[in-house]
């Protein structure tokens, strides 16, 4: 039975990660891509820039892919959290459903404005049809802040007090949300989107530039996403840097995961690899005292280690340790692409001349590769490294987790089918710009239309499988 | 009223919401499943790709609207009914994924073997997903969900009660949705498919109100509770869905679809509002109260606000959307 239980919390952990990990990436399209769309629809209708415009439309209509599948991988993670999570949501339900529910008011924000600009082109006026982008973006703002006060509160709890009979009174939801954790957090994933949207999004119109399509508009559709990805990048390790501040005295756990720490000291090192083997450290490169340093901005700094730390209390560290440790380098990679950028742009003489470089395009397809990389290693770091807590210090995952049987079933059929949503929504996509490759036409046939069964019958009667 | 008593209110006010706006969406997709081949049914399913396509997320957001609702304001209540009924909610969120997926995917497919493919899916899927859903209302209404979510993962949502709320919810999804697509159809200056949507709203209406009958006998050997409250304090609503729904049939024969749609609505508003009063005050009919489920005070309070603070944000955005949706330009294809 008990083993049959840890069986269930596996599979139930799994569905979750891979629920999220697969939202995550959408769902940073859902916020930061609009702002992109917005700067080339604005630039169209000001500048009186047909290819601009073009570009805005051809992206409102990937968004529109992108943002269904985001906004149905959503709804799942809301059945989710009482699917797989029932001891979480009835026992804290009501300290962290507010801001559940004021994230409500941005999805339907979302989503009403989605529909309106998405259809707005030639019936709305072209300023009226511009500014539905604004309630978007900011939906995508208010929205990202309020599911991270929820899972910054997961690391950071706050705004309850918990009886030794296991109720939880004094629920003060305002408190809740803005709890210790939540600006780091809130910022730095905000920052990200604009990474990972930017990012892949450049790297599609790099690999075209690179297979020899450098008309106007692929430099365009270079460089608006790439010059946000660019900042972001940039800012982005001094955000992190933050973030882990915090750590050291809220979750020194994770902390003492994330630097490999075996023993509590102050002037700890930074461990550059390595793996812990029954305890110890094998491998790895040692920094003295960086470690201290950057948790505390000083050397004197303790930094908890896993010997001070029970053993029923201490996170998987390698996983901690080695996705940290990835996001990092992958951080410091598109930081160093985004600079590279800037360099080139200044040096350049003639207009797209930034471009010439082929290793400088692959270099955008490799941060496109990589943006992906550090968000979601970023979030094994946070979600891995608060277990074996789901709320940090206050309730177990184990003590969360369903009661039903068949977990592991679902988590198949979640596997099947997110594996197909990937390939196919990728397959629908690549498929739309070829079509805008071939004959540059911006609208596609809407193969049930009356006019579109005829119009694909004729374009590609054989090619259809 | 009790601040419970509230925040079940608006909890269910998102319910009818949904029954109504992501009723007519599901149900779009059951008459897509049935248009036929391609060429047939390009018609129709042109006119359910512009009906919904602007709408349909917006209107699946009241579900999420009404699981926050329940997680926030009862929060063991959620969790008893996540907990009992996992593996219909689990079929409801497949359902919607495939859905959603579907229906983006097929509007930008290539070709059109691979539309048919995506929208055979998304077809599919819209009939699944209701279905599942009035199976879920009918383990609650009829009492079979217990307060600690003890209940058997399938005798508690495979009893008499889930069965007919199963078929009622498909049946009157697709009647609501073909009212819309022929006032819809209609605007767009297309009468001939006005008329022939409309033949099939009828004969669905028709068809539903049979099976609501069968429902009824069902509901009364198989839910007692939900029964007498439906003969007291819900009847003036069972009544007025009948006279609506009637209302409808009459209106539908004399090709009179605009009006056709709002008495539609009614109809289906007014059996989900009778539901909601017959089972009150319980949430977990006979097994937990609005009272005894409800979470913190202070949370309830946070909540009434976020429901005024949506109803002069989300509100106001959700009739533009509307009111663009039903004008002229709006309702012709693109260029
Ligand atoms: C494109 C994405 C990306 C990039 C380039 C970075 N991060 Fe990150 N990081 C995330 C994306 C991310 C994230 C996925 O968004 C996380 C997970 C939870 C969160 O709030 O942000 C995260 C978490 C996270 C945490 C854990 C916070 C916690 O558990 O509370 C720390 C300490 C850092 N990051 C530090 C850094 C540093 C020092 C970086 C310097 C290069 C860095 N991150 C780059
Ligand atoms: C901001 C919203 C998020 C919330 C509210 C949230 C919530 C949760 C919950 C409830 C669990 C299960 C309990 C646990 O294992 O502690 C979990 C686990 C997990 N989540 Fe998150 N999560 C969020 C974001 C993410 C994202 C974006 C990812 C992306 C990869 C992610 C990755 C994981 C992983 C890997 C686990 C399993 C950890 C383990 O079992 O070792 N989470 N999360
Ligand atoms: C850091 C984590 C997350 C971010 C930044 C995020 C962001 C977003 C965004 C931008 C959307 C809009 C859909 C789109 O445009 O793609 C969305 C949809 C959604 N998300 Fe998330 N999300 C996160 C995690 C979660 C979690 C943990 C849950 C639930 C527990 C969740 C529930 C939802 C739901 C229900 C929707 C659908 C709304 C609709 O129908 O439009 N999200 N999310």
């Amino acid at each position: 039975m008990m083993i049959l239980a840890a069986d269930e919390l596996l599979a139930a952990r799994y569905q979750m990660a891979l629920s999220l990990g697969f939202h995550i990436v959408l769902s940073c399209f859902g916020v930061a891509f609009p702002a992109m769309i917005y700067v080339l629809h604005r630039r169209g209708i000001r500048n009186d820039d047909p290819e601009a415009l073009a570009l805005a439309k051809k992206w409102g209509k990937a968004a529109a892919v992108l943002f269904a599948v985001g906004a149905v991988s959503g709804t799942i993670l809301s059945f989710e959290m009482g699917l797989l999570w029932p001891g979480l949501m009835s026992t804290y339900g009501d300290v962290i459903g507010l801001p559940f529910a004021l994230e409500g008011i941005a999805f339907f924000l979302e989503a009403i404005f989605i529909g309106i600009y998405l259809y707005g082109w030639g019936r709305l006026r072209p300023e009226v049809h511009l500014r539905t982008l604004i309630p978007i973006m900011a939906s995508g703002l208010f929205g990202t802040f309020c599911i991270l006060t929820v899972n910054a509160w997961m690391n950071a709890p706050a705004g309850f007090t918990l009886l030794p009979d296991g109720t939880v009174t004094d629920v003060d939801p305002i408190a809740a949300m803005f709890n210790d954790a939540l600006w780091q957090q809130f910022t730095h994933m905000y920052v990200a989107t604009f990474i990972v949207a930017g990012f892949l999004t450049a790297s599609v119109y790099a690999v075209g530039m690179l297979r020899g399509r450098r008309d106007r508009s692929h430099r365009l559709g270079f460089t608006v996403p790439f010059a946000f990805a660019a900042v972001a990048a940039l800012v982005q390790p001094f955000v992190g840097h933050v973030a882990g501040m915090r750590l050291d005295t809220d979750q020194p756990s994770k902390l003492a995961a994330m630097e490999l720490a075996t023993e509590t000291e102050d002037n700890a090192p930074v461990v550059i690899g390595g793996v812990l083997i029954d305890g110890e450290v094998r491998g790895g490169i040692e920094i003295p005292k960086l470690a201290s340093l950057l948790a505390g901005n000083s050397f004197d700094t303790v930094i908890t280690g896993l010997d001070d730390i029970p053993a029923d209390e201490q996170p998987p560290v390698n996983i901690v340790h080695w996705s940290f440790q990835i996001m990092i380098a992958a951080g410091t990679t598109m930081a160093a692409i985004g600079i590279w950028w800037w360099w080139r742009r200044r040096r350049a003489t003639e207009p797209g001349g930034e471009f010439d470089s082929p290793w400088f395009l692959r270099a955008t397809v490799l941060a496109g590769v990589l943006s992906v990389v550090a968000l979601e290693a970023g979030w094994i770091t946070t979600e891995v490294g608060r277990q074996p807590w789901i709320v940090y210090g206050v309730m177990r995952t184990e003590d969360a987790v369903t009661s039903n049987s068949g977990v592991w079933i679902s988590l198949a059929v979640m596997v099947v089918v997110y594996t197909s949503m990937a390939v196919v929504g990728s397959r629908v996509l690549l498929g739309m710009a070829r079509r805008w490759r071939e004959d540059d036409s911006l609208d596609l046939p809407t193969p049930y239309g009356p006019s579109g069964v005829l119009q694909s019958d004729a374009r590609d009667p054989e090619a259809v499988g | 009223m009790s601040l419970a008593d509230v925040a079940a209110a608006l909890m269910f006010l998102g319910v009818v919401a949904y029954a109504i706006l992501g009723g007519a969406d599901f149900g779009s997709g059951v008459w897509d499943l049935l248009a036929g081949g391609p060429r047939e049914g390009a018609h129709l399913r042109s006119q359910i790709d512009r009906s919904i396509g602007p709408v349909w997320e917006a209107n699946h957001v009241w579900l999420i609207y009404v699981l926050v609702f329940l997680w926030t304001a009862f929060p063991t209540a959620f969790g008893a009914i996540m907990t009992t009924l996992f593996i219909p909610w689990l079929l409801v969120g497949l359902g919607i994924v495939l859905r959603g997926g579907a229906f983006a995917f097929r509007k930008f497919s290539g070709s059109v073997r691979e539309a048919q493919l995506h929208g055979a899916v998304f077809a599919a899927s819209s009939v699944v997903t209701p279905f599942f859903l009035g199976m879920i209302a009918g383990a609650v209404a009829s009492g079979r969900v217990p307060a600690d979510g003890s209940g058997d993962v399938w005798d508690s949502w495979t009893g008499p009660t889930s069965w007919v709320g199963g078929a009622l919810a498909v049946l009157t999804v697709a009647f609501l949705a073909a009212t819309f697509l022929a006032a819809d159809a209609e605007r767009g200056g297309d009468h001939a498919l006005a008329g022939e949507i409309g033949t099939k709203a009828f004969w669905s209406g028709l068809v539903t109100g049979a099976v609501a009958l069968v429902a009824a006998l069902a509901i009364e050997l198989d839910a007692e509770t939900l029964a007498d409250g439906l003969h007291t304090r819900g009847l003036v609503f069972v009544i007025g869905s009948a006279v609506a729904g009637l209302a409808t049939l009459v209106l539908l024969r004399q090709r009179r679809w605009a009006i056709a749609r709002l008495t539609a609505v009614g109809a289906v508003g007014a059996i989900v509002v009778g539901w909601g009063v017959a089972q009150y005050d319980w949430l977990l009919v006979d097994e937990l109260t609005i009272a005894d489920a409800a979470g913190a005070r202070a949370t309830l309070i946070g909540l009434i606000i976020v429901f005024a603070v949506a109803a002069v944000t989300a509100v106001p955005a959700l009739i533009w959307l509307f009111v663009l949706v039903n004008q002229d330009e709006w309702s012709t294809t693109d260029h």
